[in-house]
């Protein structure tokens, strides 16, 4: 396959999954906004700038508007074309990419992410998003898993679903960390809020936002209680937005496509992901606790963006000359030749 | 579809249609247009409007009315085109080596030296069974009689055949229980016969299957819709420029398991852009020494180097007669009638008529560098006309034709708009065409111009198995 191709699969997923991610955060959040009473714009401001962090465009956001509130911060995340993170130019990216590798994707995925894009940019969908945000945001998560699904039934068995998928949970691993330490900024709770109601309320609001909140309740059956929700995204072998899965199907996709078996590596982002695996499968949440959840976030962020770079390097940058040295290389040959 | 501009009688084959669209309302017209144009969108059958910051995509405006061509005429046409293409690719071997063309007078040496895409580079290089073009794009335009004329070869990088085949999806889906009554001919082998047109010219020293690629400019290209296209209906990757690389003069892609030998590259990119070493230096699109890999025989290239000399308009002048001098024989489709600036006798006709003439820039496309003499401005003949002065080698002049006009559904009725007809010509093995081509639309009431840039549009042909 080509390094390009494979680059543009990667991409494409990534950005998907991203954009299903902001959407759901932002929908998330939106919803808790209906739990609290009365607000002030200090205490929007409180709870959506965590939120503008972990999408790392809290200065951009404050470039482009005055006021940080409900509306400002979800139409930043969601419609705004100078945001990089936004859902719309997710969605772009996403399309651009897959539009690179259309001859590799199948017709019914290309339609789809294509058909995403339009209806992004229509004016239904402003419309939509200001009447009834709740549907807005459900429709773009639903769009996502809807190309999931084509990927999964249309896409072929081979290296290139292998890069889709890497794409996907490397993106998902580092969403999900980024959700779970919104925690951490998210009104850090005076004393009297710890294991208080809007405590609660907010550990549940995460669990939404990665789509757990129904496996928590199955698994723990009991109620929302921080370190379990921790444990759920971070440890869970089965939870398929936690941490640990997500390592497990990125190192399973990486051993398919170089073909290198179960605990060896030919490549270090193998090594990467199979050591960072391994940490995850034997580690408890009282370890994690003990080394501080944020700081744990922290360097998980760190591995992720290792790994991603490692994979870059191993599949598809091949160091190449300047175009000028690459001209006087033919030069040369040539002459050689005659 | 009616045989005389007045409108009076139907032209038979097109009975049947008739009968079947009279039954259809606005309303079907216009939801069949509706469901189309979504359709195409959806799809991303698109080409891209340069000068926007989102490289802003519009869809090829499509008119249902089909424009229909019967058996015995689509079997001329057929014949003419392959005359033509076995003539012009005997032309591009002759004057790339020998030049018997010249020596025998029949074109003056001058013209060929001085053509725009002449690639004195490429004299004396053998290229694979010694074909040149090996995908062409002919455009014919009908006159007020029926008679077929050639309107220009396009011999470099012919694009249009995927909205041939987009058109003919639509079709059917729109007119899905017409559709098997009709008798068109398919078109669906164009793929497969283009994929065996590549194979056929790989490198000698190939062994097994060749590994074919189609070469794009990139996302942004114009025609980057139907690159994909056809690498997809091939089953062959897409590649750009930084995808190759040339090593010991063999050009290899690269993978996720490193380089892998390319042997035969289905190229949309121009000569001048091919190679920074041997062609413009400042490309960023081709791959440095890719056409020395071409000349030691590593890698086959279709088209060739050097086939745009051929779409040269004064070249085209001499068509009919390279048809002559080398098959021997008389040539079954026309030249439009030519004059050339170049020559004495034809300045001073094409000087004294111009008002009413075509003149057109000897290598330019898309619709520019064309003059519409009764169509335009006195300052813009006044324009030409000083061009033509400065530069008489870089411009013909052709007599208004009137062109044939093809009702239209515009604007909520039908109309008569004029059309032309880019046919597909494959040349490997064997010549093949695909039956019909792309006919293109002036939608503009009145208007000429065809090009997708001018606001032209496009509509399916059917060629029908029988003659009706």
């Amino acid at each position: 396959m080509l390094s390009r191709v494979a680059d543009s699969l990667f991409w494409i997923s990534r950005y998907l999954e991203r954009a299903e991610n902001i959407s759901r955060i932002v929908d998330v959040n939106l919803q808790l906004m209906l739990d609290f009473q009365t607000l002030d714009d200090e205490s929007l401001k409180a709870h959506w700038e965590p939120i503008l962090q972990s999408t790392a465009g809290e200065d951009l956001f404050h470039k482009l508007y005055k006021k940080c509130n409900s509306k400002t911060v979800t139409e930043f995340l969601t419609f705004q074309q100078k945001n990089p993170n936004s859902i719309v130019r997710c969605l772009y990216d996403a399309r651009e990419n897959a539009r690179m590798v259309r001859d590799q994707i199948s017709t019914d995925m290309w339609e789809e992410v294509n058909k995403t894009y339009l209806f992004m940019r229509s004016k239904e969908a402003k419309k939509l998003w200001s009447n009834e945000p709740y549907d807005f945001y459900r429709r773009i998560r639903m769009n996502s898993l809807v190309i999931q699904g084509i990927i999964d039934a249309t896409v072929q068995q081979d290296e290139g679903r292998e890069f889709l998928q890497v794409g996907k949970y490397l993106e998902r691993a580092d969403k999900t960390t980024r959700i779970l330490d919104v925690k951490y900024h998210i009104l850090l709770p005076s004393v009297d809020d710890v294991g208080g109601a809007i405590d609660k309320v907010q550990w549940g609001a995460i669990l939404r936002s990665a789509s757990a909140y129904d496996a928590y309740k199955k698994i723990y059956v009991s109620d929302v209680v921080p370190w379990k929700v921790a444990e759920l995204l971070i440890l869970s072998e089965e939870c398929p937005r936690s941490i640990r899965y997500c390592m497990k199907m990125l190192d399973l996709s990486l051993r398919n496509i170089s073909g290198t078996g179960k605990a060896s590596f030919s490549n270090s982002a193998e090594k990467l992901t199979g050591r960072l695996l391994s940490e995850l499968n034997y580690s408890s949440i009282e370890d994690i606790f003990k080394e501080g959840l944020h700081e744990y976030l922290d360097q998980l962020q760190d591995k992720f963006n290792k790994i991603g770079k490692e994979i870059f390097k191993t599949y598809i940058f091949t160091p190449m000359p300047s175009l000028d040295e690459e001209i006087d290389v033919q030069f040369q040959q040539q002459q050689q030749q005659q | 579809m009616f045989t005389s501009k007045d409108e009076g009688g139907i032209r038979p084959h097109y009975k049947k249609l008739l009968e079947r669209f009279k039954d259809l309302t606005k309303e079907d017209y216009e939801q069949k247009q509706q469901a189309i144009d979504l359709a195409f969108l959806r799809l991303g059958v698109t080409f891209t409007v340069y000068g926007d910051d989102e490289g802003t995509e519009r869809i090829f405006p499509f008119d249902l009315i089909p424009r229909i061509i019967p058996a015995n005429e689509w079997d001329l046409l057929e014949k003419g085109l392959e005359q033509r293409i076995l003539a012009l690719n005997m032309f591009l071997q002759d004057i790339y080596h020998e030049q018997r063309i010249i020596k025998d007078g029949v074109i003056p040496a001058s013209y060929i030296l001085s053509a725009k895409h002449f690639r004195r580079e490429f004299m004396n290089v053998d290229v694979p069974r010694d074909i040149y073009i090996h995908i062409c794009g002919t455009d014919l335009i009908r006159d007020d009689k029926g008679d077929y004329y050639v309107l220009e070869d396009n011999a470099r990088c012919p694009s249009g055949v995927s909205y041939v085949m987009e058109n003919r999806e639509a079709m059917k889906r729109a007119f899905p229980n017409f559709f098997e009554a009709a008798g068109i001919r398919p078109i669906d082998s164009y793929a497969n016969n283009l994929l065996e047109t590549l194979q056929h010219i790989a490198p000698r020293k190939c062994k097994g299957d060749p590994t074919v690629v189609v070469l794009t400019p990139g996302v942004y290209n114009s025609a980057y819709f139907e690159h994909c296209f056809l690498a997809r209906a091939m089953g062959v990757e897409i590649v750009e420029g930084h995808d190759l690389l040339v090593r010991d003069s063999k050009v290899y892609m690269r993978t996720t398991r490193g380089l892998k030998k390319v042997d035969v590259i289905y190229r949309r990119l121009d000569d001048d852009f091919m190679d920074p070493c041997v062609f413009r230096r400042d490309s960023v699109l081709g791959v440095p020494g890719i056409i020395n890999a071409y000349r030691m025989g590593h890698v086959s290239l279709a088209n060739s180097i050097g086939t745009g000399v051929a779409d040269d308009k004064v070249v085209y002048y001499f068509v009919p007669k390279m048809i002559k001098f080398y098959l021997d024989q008389e040539p079954i489709l026309p030249n439009v009638p030519t004059y050339l600036a170049s020559e004495k006798e034809d300045y001073k006709y094409i000087m004294d008529n111009l008002p009413r003439l075509v003149v057109k820039a000897a290598n330019e496309s898309g619709g520019y560098g064309v003059m519409i003499g009764p169509q335009s401005s006195r300052s813009k003949i006044k324009e030409f006309r000083h061009m033509i002065e400065k530069d008489p080698r870089n411009f013909i002049a052709q007599p208004t034709l009137s062109l044939s006009r093809h009702p239209s559904y515009c604007g909520g009725k039908m109309e008569g708009r004029h059309i032309d007809l880019r046919p597909f010509i494959l040349c490997g093995k064997d010549v093949s065409i695909i039956p019909g081509g792309l006919t293109r639309v002036a939608l503009k009431k009145g208007s000429l111009v065809v090009n997708s840039s001018q606001g032209g549009g496009s509509k399916d042909t059917w060629v029908l198995r029988e003659n009706q």
